[in-house]
């Protein structure tokens, strides 16, 4: 993998080792509030200190915990939504490239286009909107816009890896559609589809975060990123840090996500090669 | 002409199921909340005559058939119904004197992104390799990473408070867009650079830039008179493809800076139950999206005519 990718690669274990581990390594429990010495101003209160290095928050929350905790949301919200788009995606796109026909003129010409006409982040809003906001429907809402790009790209690759000799050999074995798909025309379509996983968890840790951030995902007092930033706006004049951690480490993890995809992709595919 | 006009209606067949679709799905939305949705609404301490009278108002008490009939009947006479909180409130009207506003903020996060990208993908083409094109790509990269309610409230903090050289929020004036605009525009931005780079970079390898350079046309000319003219004809679809993330994006900019659009108005009205109202915004976001593709596809056919009418 090129430099970058390898450089994201390392990111995300770091912050998967932070999630995974935060109730051991976190200096301070993500809701235990500190008590304030009651005349000093609050810009005092607030900024970084040796036991707080990230600060505290408006409540006397110690934002290094937080920001440690809200790892942990984004990492298991992000692995879930790939998990399950990835695998009704990949269900869908197979069928659909496989049977071809009216199956396929349904789910690509039509099914497709209609999730592809929201700007996905707004269905994941009207969904969560009217089912009501918890982490359990924000996953459900951003499976629901995630599967049809795997969908898109199974179907690519079925349609190609169908037509190959190995697979008339198998059909011509006696072979089940199914033991088709599976044994033989997925592990063909793999490669760009973990390409695919990688992209969709920088998407789905940034929606999340954004769903947070309007106040639609997780919900106070859990810890999340974008609920964080969104706190933060009140504080901006006195206490800048609360904006600037939670926001680095959204940057961080979407950029790493995006540079492994990257990476990925040029290493699977040396023929695509950026210029 | 003829042509035009083929093409208009192959492409009006192939969207009106979709926009079918669009109007069910949102239709179905006020029948996915838990419970009762006027009831929600109206709070605990409504009386069971209320809600009910209420219902009857809304037509929720009628068969889930004829509410759908009813709602179709709706959208085509430009009737979305009423604000459950405001039964007086038309959601149509109220929608049209907010949509302006997200408009306005759309395009203008658009010229943003377009005016930084065509300059900055340029350069970095033009130098493949070197340090402008590294310092271009890693500013691209920075625009891609950077959500809007990261980049947001960062800009408030030093244009608005440090610096105080624009408003912090509202919409009174043109200061009042600039940040908003650029939060917005910044993400399209980084991904258009990215294309516009490489898309520089292919088209310089083509004969007729030989032609033109021999010829003896300045390097200026080659790219803005012959380069970037082909070179602009991916970017133009995914500029189309991008306007729904511009709109849905337009959600979050607008809370961050109190802009009065069609975002603020979809959030506000979501945390306040106002469910009829929630369903108009998201209908009219997806619509306009909708048209934006039909226009974008227009654009594309009209500045290469290389493509035929399939």
């Amino acid at each position: 993998m090129n430099r970058l990718g390898k450089i994201g690669t390392l990111i995300i274990v770091l912050f998967f080792i932070v999630a995974i581990f935060a109730p051991l390594i976190a200096p301070h429990s993500p809701t235990e509030q500190k008590q304030f010495a009651a005349d000093a101003p609050l810009e005092d209160r607030l900024k970084p200190s040796a036991s707080h290095p990230f600060g505290v928050d408006d409540l006397g929350r110690d934002v290094l915990s937080r920001v440690m905790f809200g790892a942990r949301i984004s990492m298991q919200v992000g692995v879930t939504v790939v998990l399950i788009s990835a695998f009704i995606g990949m269900i869908i796109g197979s069928i659909s490239g496989f049977y071809g026909g009216w199956v396929d003129r349904f789910f690509s010409g039509f099914l497709f286009n209609v999730f592809l006409s929201f700007p996905s982040i707004l269905l994941a809003i009207a969904m969560v909107a009217f089912l009501g906001p918890s982490i359990r429907n924000l996953i459900l809402a951003l499976s629901v816009i995630g599967w049809v790009g795997y969908a898109r790209l199974m179907r690519g690759q079925v349609l190609k890896v169908r037509e190959y000799d190995f697979v008339t050999a198998a059909r011509a074995l006696g072979a089940s559609d199914f033991r088709i798909i599976f044994r033989h025309v997925l592990p063909n379509a793999i490669q760009p589809l973990i390409v695919q996983a990688s992209l969709g968890m920088a998407g789905a840790v940034l929606s999340e975060a954004s769903l947070s951030f309007l106040g639609l995902g997780v919900q106070p007092p859990t810890s999340s990123w974008g609920v964080m930033l969104n706190d933060a706006r009140s504080f901006l004049r006195v206490a800048p840090h609360l904006l600037i951690f939670p926001g680095l480490a959204v940057m961080l993890t979407v950029m790493a996500f995006n540079f492994v995809g990257d990476g990925l992709r040029e290493w699977l595919d040396p023929k695509q090669k950026r210029q | 002409m003829l042509n035009i006009l083929v093409v208009l209606a192959k492409r009006l067949l192939f969207v009106l199921p979709v926009v079918w679709a669009v109007v069910t799905l949102v239709f179905l939305l006020i029948h996915i909340v838990p419970g009762d949705p006027v009831r929600n609404s109206l709070g605990e301490n409504a009386t069971e005559q209320q809600v009910a009278e209420l219902k009857h108002k809304l037509g929720l008490d009628l068969p889930l058939a004829s509410q759908y009939v009813n709602y179709w009947k709706g959208v085509l006479q430009g009737d979305l119904g009423v604000s459950l909180l405001n039964p007086s409130d038309k959601v149509f009207e109220k929608i049209f004197t907010r949509y302006p506003a997200t408009i306005e903020l759309a395009i203008a996060g658009l010229i943003v992104a377009i005016s930084f990208a065509i300059p900055l993908g340029v350069t970095a083409g033009r130098h493949q390799g070197k340090l402008l094109d590294n310092i271009a790509s890693v500013v691209a990269l920075l625009g891609i990473s950077t959500p809007g309610f990261v980049l947001g409230p960062l800009m408030i903090l030093l244009f608005a408070i440090q610096l105080d050289w624009l408003p912090v929020s509202g919409r009174y004036g043109f200061e009042y867009l600039i940040l908003p605009a650029v939060t917005l525009g910044a993400p399209l931005a980084a991904i258009l650079t990215r294309m516009v780079r490489s898309s520089v970079i292919e088209e310089l390898n083509e004969d007729y830039v030989r032609t033109a350079r021999a010829k003896g046309l300045s390097e200026r000319q080659v790219i803005y008179k012959h380069v970037l003219k082909n070179g602009l004809i991916p970017v133009v679809t995914v500029i189309g493809l991008q306007f729904g993330v511009l709109l849905a994006g337009a959600i979050i900019t607008e809370m961050i800076f109190s802009w009065p659009g069609l975002g603020r108005l979809t959030i506000d009205s979501i945390n306040s139950r106002d469910y009829p109202m929630v369903q108009g915004c998201i209908l009219m976001i997806a619509l306009t999206y909708i048209i934006a593709n039909l226009i974008t596809d227009f654009a594309y056919r009209l500045l290469d005519p290389r493509i035929k009418v399939e």
